[in-house]
């Protein structure tokens, strides 16, 4: 990536409704939002190369492994190659590297990235531990240690060593709601009240219900291309200016400091070098907010404000729609839902449609560069991509 | 035709506050209240169970048919909460009230809807003309975990109905039942307490099982919404059952004389039977009733009811009225709800 931008577009996305999904399975998911991108592209089956799925986990989630295959089988796509992509939360995000790649290195001219996760099968402490597998199983998990338990930490710290308070967190969810809110594939499509959040039931303190993003079934996927061959099906492809990932020591008792991520700041500033950008040229931002605090460590470690002033940027609406920086216009993973393996895919949908004036309710007024940061665990992988019309 | 030829309703005198419970758990008070839209629940005492409320109700449905008990062929008492694992709750109660030796007794367990399955045996047995009087009893002291959701609702009561064909006050036009195999909330052989798959309890179970029944009933009675004076459906909170009224397109009004679940919390295999108690105890000749039950698993046993004009003379002759246990209450602390309830471990 020597040149600035990948020389890879989005021309098709689409995703499922994100929530309860009684009624749809893992394979009814990731067959619908492929469906979905594969009709916006206006791609023909016999006409993509290769597919990724970003998947946490199937096994334990739905007994299902060997997910790459299922999905080319459900799409009809077989017998092209299909693989799997898995960095817990961010397996999404790194599946849409994955296709990205493929394509740069010449292998593939069109490529999907998926990205599903059923998780409401399994009652809600199989979903916690197997949540958990996300952190290190040995010296976190296997100590009790569940995530909101390792973010709390870091929400406890970011209050001591910077003032942050509960309010500033609970304004991030306000403002995720806001935004859910106008976004019909959202989980949770409605407003809440900073008192909401303060009132919602303690989960680990400081982090409370409404701090925390939920529990989700859905699937997302886009259709990538190579940019003189993305030509020949859109008209508005979205172009990828560049894929960027870092890694960090699994467990947080390991990293250099709990007030930063820094996958998410290697990755970042990789993604701004390659794009030929810096955080101030972006417009929108869809980032990974699984809790609160997670929101608020983001908009700093990717540079939209300085360390320690994310909190008071958030409770100051600068993370609006209308503010400086708008951040996670879908709802975010607290509102929109974070089925684990599409959250990645589906900020990548959220910034296309941004970029192609096609977000409905909650369109900004003509964005012209998109970021998203997808995190896996609580910080070991980061994703970041930048988008450009 | 056969039906309903008395009844007899009980709630334990002890009450603890949803907002004591939730003083416990560091939640907001208010809001699980609002929540749930359960105030307070009853709490039984340390000499009550599933087999004394049973058999209080019982013997308060005799009184009330006014008949020799000997005349009872059948008694089904269903709780999730016998006392036994092994030995019936039903013969003991068909002791206490003198129904012994010529009676057919069993425990019934369908999780909230296995009274109302009672009433529907009982009834069948009465048509079939096998028995000449029949009993069905809703009765449960539930279990909840502490800290679980369900804790601030899982409460004691039941009640109990004597079918017959003779000085029948409220006929039972006809039942039916709507099941499929739906694992929304389970307690499996030897656990203590009951396990729920959350917001799984919702759509998926509870209103697509009440919902169904009570299509369906209304499919095999011709009937419509405005054709009920009264709606009884089970109750888990406040929430559910009007937002069932809601869908079903039921006012309000028509739900709220059989809606206890705000003072007295879910009663389990009781919450219908007590709904449609409660209902009963200020219905007129000519009332039709419509008494939804769920059951997870799941089921949801769907009865329609026209009260005749034996019911007021009736009544006269029965136990007191609902409304008296209900308001008749004392308050317990967590701690001495925690005792009580056998939460306190090591004593």
């Amino acid at each position: 990536m020597t040149s600035k931008g990948t020389g890879v577009s989005i021309i098709g996305v689409g995703m499922t409704q994100f929530g309860e999904c009684w009624d749809k399975g893992l394979r009814e998911l990731m067959a619908e939002a492929g469906v979905k991108a594969i009709i916006d592209a206006g791609v023909d089956g016999p006409d993509i190369d290769a597919v990724y799925g970003g998947n946490m986990s199937g096994g334990r989630l739905s007994g299902q492994e060997h997910i790459g295959a299922l999905i080319s089988d459900q799409s009809g796509l077989t017998p092209i190659p299909a693989t799997r992509v898995e960095a817990a939360c961010a397996s999404g995000g790194l599946a849409l590297r994955q296709a990205i790649l493929s394509i740069m290195a010449g292998e593939h001219d069109i490529v999907i990235a998926g990205g599903v996760e059923k998780m409401n099968d399994v009652g809600m402490s199989q979903v916690t531990t197997t949540l958990g597998g996300a952190a290190d199983t040995d010296w976190e998990a296997a100590f009790g240690a569940t995530f909101p338990a390792l973010y709390a930490m870091m929400a406890k710290r970011h209050m001591h060593e910077y003032g942050t308070t509960e309010e500033q967190m609970a304004a991030v969810a306000v403002k995720n709601h806001e935004n859910g809110a106008k976004n019909p594939y959202a989980q949770y499509p409605f407003e809440i009240t900073i008192e909401k959040v303060m009132k919602s039931s303690p989960i680990a303190t400081p982090l409370k219900l409404f701090d925390c993003s939920p529990v989700t079934d859905g699937a997302a996927a886009v259709i990538l291309a190579r940019d003189d061959v993305a030509k020949k099906y859109s008209d508005s492809p979205i172009k990828i200016l560049s894929s960027a990932q870092a890694s960090d020591a699994l467990a947080l008792h390991d990293r250099a400091s709990l007030t930063e991520l820094r996958a998410a700041k290697f990755a970042a500033k990789k993604a701004y070098d390659r794009a030929g950008v810096t955080s101030k040229d972006i417009d929108l931002a869809e980032v990974h907010d699984c809790f609160t605090i997670a929101e608020i460590l983001a908009i700093e470690d990717l540079g939209f404000f300085p360390k320690g002033q994310g909190g008071p940027a958030s409770a100051e609406g600068k993370t609006k729609r209308t503010g400086e920086i708008p951040i996670n216009t879908s709802g975010g993973l607290k509102a929109c839902g974070h089925p684990v393996g599409a959250t990645g895919i589906k900020q990548a949908v959220e910034i296309s449609w941004q970029l192609r004036g096609e977000a409905g309710g909650r369109q900004l007024e003509n964005p012209e560069i998109g970021l998203s940061h997808n995190v896996g665990g609580s910080g070991a992988t980061c994703v970041v991509h930048i988008y450009s019309k | 035709m056969a039906g309903i030829v008395g009844y007899g309703a009980y709630v334990p005198r002890l009450r603890i506050k949803s907002g004591e419970i939730a003083s416990i758990w560091n939640e907001d008070p208010d809001r699980i209240s609002k929540g749930l839209l359960i105030e307070e629940k009853t709490v039984p005492n340390i000499d009550e169970d599933c087999i004394t409320i049973a058999s209080q109700t019982a013997k308060d449905a005799v009184r009330m048919a006014a008949i020799d008990p000997q005349r009872i062929g059948a008694i089904y008492v269903g709780s999730e909460s016998h006392p036994y694992a092994v030995k019936s709750s039903a013969a003991t109660v068909a002791e206490y009230i003198n129904a012994v030796p010529n009676v057919m007794a069993a425990d019934l367990e369908f999780a909230c809807k296995a009274g109302t399955a009672g009433m529907q045996i009982a009834l069948s047995l009465v048509k079939s003309k096998m028995v000449e009087y029949a009993m069905g009893i809703g009765a449960d002291t539930s279990q909840g975990r502490p800290g679980d959701a369900l804790e601030y609702s899982a409460a004691a009561g039941g009640a109990a109905y004597l079918m017959g064909d003779k000085n029948v006050i409220a006929e039972i036009n006809d039942t039916c039942t709507f099941t499929t195999d739906t694992p929304d909330f389970w307690r499996r052989e030897g656990e203590e307490f009951p396990r729920h798959a959350g917001r799984f309890t919702g759509e998926p179970a509870y209103f697509k099982h009440s919902q169904g029944s009570a299509k369906l009933i209304m499919e095999k009675c011709s009937t419509c919404v405005e054709d009920y004076d009264y709606f009884v459906f089970h109750q888990p909170n406040g929430k559910f059952p009007l937002a069932l009224a809601k869908r079903l397109g039921v006012p309000k009004e028509k739900v709220m004389p059989g809606l206890l679940v705000t003072r007295i919390g879910n009663t389990y295999s009781g919450a219908t039977p007590l709904g449609l108690a409660a209902t009963l105890d200020i219905a007129k000749a000519g009332d039709r009733i419509l008494a939804v039950s769920y059951g997870s698993g799941s089921g949801s046993d769907a009865f329609d009811i026209t009260v005749t004009d034996e019911l007021s003379k009736a009544r006269e002759r029965g136990g007191k009225p609902l409304e008296y246990y209900i308001s008749k209450k004392e308050y317990v602390t967590y701690g001495q709800y925690a005792k009580l309830r056998k939460k306190l471990k090591g004593i």
